[in-house]
């Protein structure tokens, strides 16, 4: 598929080297740094799950965690500059408290006294047992997900067919979810709850009041994924799972996904810091943590530049879309991620009256295929010029569909020509389903015959979208600041953040000499 | 009822009363749910009715599997009521619609100074097309947006920005209006959110508060009083009819002496 076209290979390199010059400040800051949600996912990972019964009377939902409620505590009287690890496992190897559970209690009681050890080695090695076991469960979910596709199989061609569910109500969306699985769909995608994003927290428990989608929690996690072995058994296939790693939580969803087997995770570098104002420094260092736990649980990522064409202009702004994704792409190879593991985001949304349109459509979308050959891509559907009219709109899906199976695209994301006016129907997902199945038989293999015309309009299109991106790619990366500085610009998708502002920024704390994770020692001691 | 109110669906000749729907009931394909289906036709005033077509939903091993629990119906028939154009009531545009020079000169001659425009969606609500399509310079519907009138002064605020933040940046900026979106939003959070808007801006600054704007593809126009704004556009509105609006609400009719 790589050889559709004939891109520059000086030019691919130049991308390439570029994107890595640009993320570099990046990557040091996150080296540099933790967060609450990082030092919360520590905590996780050693088995501290629950809630503070006093922090609330309402559903276990809306209580505080235990994890929060420590890492709180620590802050307050020793800092985070050490991380939470060596306070917490100092508190317990010196006999202060029997196990985690106790501890929290302690906390909860007000009665917890934490310090950080002067000879650490004790500490460290306690959190070191407790922490590895937690990621040997994670170890455990990846090679029973190898077994169970071995055993089930694979969905039979690509792209995977990858299907929203959303109703709020986990005991709602389970028979969904195996509805659209019966009725083809290869990967089941749990819309989060509005603005969970923004929560500083991960809510806990089984959840049945979201809006306009359903809460990501443990329970909620491990509910649904039952749910879908036991469908991927009566199908014989191995239906996947996806949920969100976005916002103020990453590091933690990460955690939570890696412990219940889910299979994919949006996970973008940017995503928080452009549509939902999060502080760009929190962003990427929970971002990085969140990507080595993916890393180690076999999941792919699905990044989401589709998102930066639905406040630019698709053609003007195409080129964003790739810088995007270069710089994804060196995140996510930094932080362990191979090629397989990255469901690069795209989208089909050029204005449908603009001229030539498609070509230009399949253009963009070789240009991706191009460039990771490798990389499972995400096509995204048509969301921005869906107007309302049905008619015109199952037209649009149906050459969406067309264009990924005539560009290889790795993972499609079934479009719903009811987009902006209802949250589909039954009758909306069926009928959507109806137009992939359509074109998958009738044009699958079409890709074999289509060969774009060597300096031709897609082929010139694709070069000159690289070309932009190239040049972009050198302004970010002259700058001392890099990625940071762009994003202050308004380089994607026009919003402009700045570094010190957005949500979170407070909980992100430079690290001291002597800051111990024992996750990031352990995730790291297997990559390099 | 005078000759020329009345009138009916068109499918290829007057009078015919054609209409096309679809539907889906939870009853499990075959001739009693195609049957049910006629019935529901009949009683929505569509007789006769014909189904075109039906398939089932939801059996095992794809779509038109077996063990279906729902049918999907596309409906052809006449409906038997009829439309009376007198009797239609809508919201006609109560202000002229003006061209950009034409709202810039109205702002420029009568206003003498500035109009202040802060945008923002609030709530929860992070999709900012809406926002955007009226505020940024690349506008909507071949209009360009209120960045582009050189006598406003636009601010964007962005996503999710607080009830009490934006209250407050209102006060900051002396904005003349303060325009909402809100897209995304579900069991009427849209409303609530508005409403909560409104009351937060009468608590702090009473009469000289700001002329509220809301809009949003699932707000009714005629709700304005009703949510405590001064204003609501629907599904469609372009930034020219926006910025004609404010021109009519905020600049004095004529030239001050």
């Amino acid at each position: 598929m790589s050889g559709k076209l004939a891109l520059n290979p000086v030019l691919v390199a130049r991308a390439r080297e570029l994107a890595a010059r640009a993320a570099a400040p990046v990557v040091e800051l996150a080296q540099a740094h933790t967060t609450v949600s990082v030092e919360r996912a520590v905590l996780r990972l050693a088995g501290l799950t629950g809630t503070d019964p006093v922090t609330g009377d309402g559903p276990e939902q809306d209580r505080v965690p235990w994890v929060n409620r420590v890492v709180d505590a620590v802050r307050d009287q020793v800092g985070l500059e050490s991380g939470v690890a060596l306070p917490v496992w100092h508190a317990l190897t010196s006999g202060a408290a029997g196990s985690l559970p106790e501890l929290a209690e302690q906390v909860g009681a007000g009665t917890a006294r934490f310090a950080v050890p002067t000879d650490p080695e004790p500490a460290r090695e306690a959190a070191r047992a407790a922490v590895a076991a937690g990621i040997a469960w994670i170890d455990a979910n990846r090679a029973r997900r190898d077994e169970l596709v071995t055993t089930l199989g694979d969905p039979p061609r690509r792209p995977w067919i990858y299907l929203i569910v959303a109703t709020g109500d986990i005991h709602e969306d389970i028979p969904q979810a195996q509805a659209a699985a019966r009725a083809g769909a290869d990967v089941i995608a749990v819309i989060r709850s509005t603005g969970q994003s923004l929560l500083d927290y991960v809510p806990e428990g089984a959840t049945r009041t979201g809006y306009a989608g359903t809460y990501a929690t443990q329970e909620n996690f491990r509910l649904m994924r039952a749910a879908l072995d036991d469908v991927s058994r009566e199908l014989g296939r191995y239906v996947r799972l996806t949920n969100y790693a976005s916002g103020l939580c990453m590091p933690e969803i990460a955690v939570l996904a890696g412990l219940e087997r889910l299979d994919m995770m949006l996970n973008d570098a940017m995503y928080g810091i452009l549509f939902r104002d999060i502080n760009p420094r929190r962003t990427f260092v929970d971002q990085r943590f969140s990507r080595m736990v993916h890393a180690r649980a076999g999941i792919v990522i699905n990044t989401g530049e589709d998102n930066y064409l639905t406040t630019a202009d698709a053609v003007d702004e195409a080129h964003t879309v790739t810088v995007s994704q270069l710089l994804n792409e060196r995140l996510a190879h930094e932080a362990g991620l191979e090629d397989w593991q990255l469901g690069l985001g795209h989208a089909f949304e050029i204005d449908p009256d603009r001229p030539e349109s498609f070509r230009l459509e399949l253009a963009h979308a070789l240009l991706a295929r191009g460039l990771f050959p490798d990389a499972p891509l995400k096509w995204m559907p048509p969301t921005k010029h869906m107007t309302g009219d049905v008619f015109r709109g199952y037209l649009l899906d149906g050459f969406f569909n067309l264009a990924g199976v005539l560009t290889g695209q790795g993972i499609l994301l079934v479009g719903m020509m009811t987009e902006a006016v209802v949250t589909p129907w039954l009758s909306d997902r069926d009928l959507a389903l109806r137009n992939v199945r359509y074109v998958l038989d009738a044009a699958g293999n079409l890709a074999e015959d289509f060969h774009p015309q060597p300096g031709g309009f897609i082929d010139r299109r694709a070069h000159t979208v690289l070309a932009e991106a190239v040049d972009l790619l050198e302004r970010i990366a002259d700058h001392p600041q890099g990625l940071i500085q762009a994003i202050a610009d308004g380089t994607f998708g026009i919003t402009r953040r700045s570094p010190d502002g957005g949500k979170g920024l407070d909980g992100v704390v430079r690290l001291a000499p002597d800051a111990y994770n024992p996750a990031l020692e352990l995730l790291e001691g297997v990559r390099v | 009822m005078s000759d020329g109110t009345i009138v009916r669906p068109y499918g290829d000749t007057t009078g015919d009363g054609m209409v096309q729907t679809s539907f889906t009931l939870p009853v499990p394909p075959g001739p009693r749910a195609d049957g049910a289906a006629l019935q529901l036709a009949q009683k929505m005033g569509i007789e006769p009715a014909m189904v075109v077509h039906s398939h089932g939903i939801g059996g095992g091993g794809g779509t038109a599997g077996d063990g279906a629990a729902f049918t999907f119906f596309v409906v052809y028939g006449s409906v038997r009521h009829l439309v009376d154009l007198a009797a239609v009531q809508v919201e006609e545009r109560a202000y002229p619609l003006l061209s950009p020079s034409e709202v810039n000169a109205a702002i420029k001659t009568r206003l003498r100074r500035s109009l202040v425009v802060l945008g923002a969606c609030i709530g929860t609500d992070a999709h900012t097309v809406g926002i955007d399509a009226i505020l940024n310079l690349k506008g909507f519907a071949g209009e360009k947006g209120l960045e582009y009138y050189r006598e406003m002064q636009v601010a964007n605020l962005g996503a999710q920005v607080g009830v009490a933040d934006l209250v407050r940046t209102a006060r900051d900026r002396r904005a003349d209006a303060v325009l909402v979106s809100q897209v995304v939003t579900q069991r009427d959070a849209h409303l609530r959110n508005t409403r909560e808007l409104a009351g937060a801006f009468r608590e702090a600054m009473g009469e000289s508060r700001p002329l509220l704007v809301v809009g949003g593809p699932r707000f009714d126009p005629a709700m304005a009083a009703e949510l405590g704004v001064d204003k609501v556009f629907g599904r469609g509105t372009t930034p020219g009819e926006v910025a004609s609006y404010l021109v009519s609400a905020l600049v004095p009719a004529e030239e001050p002496a």
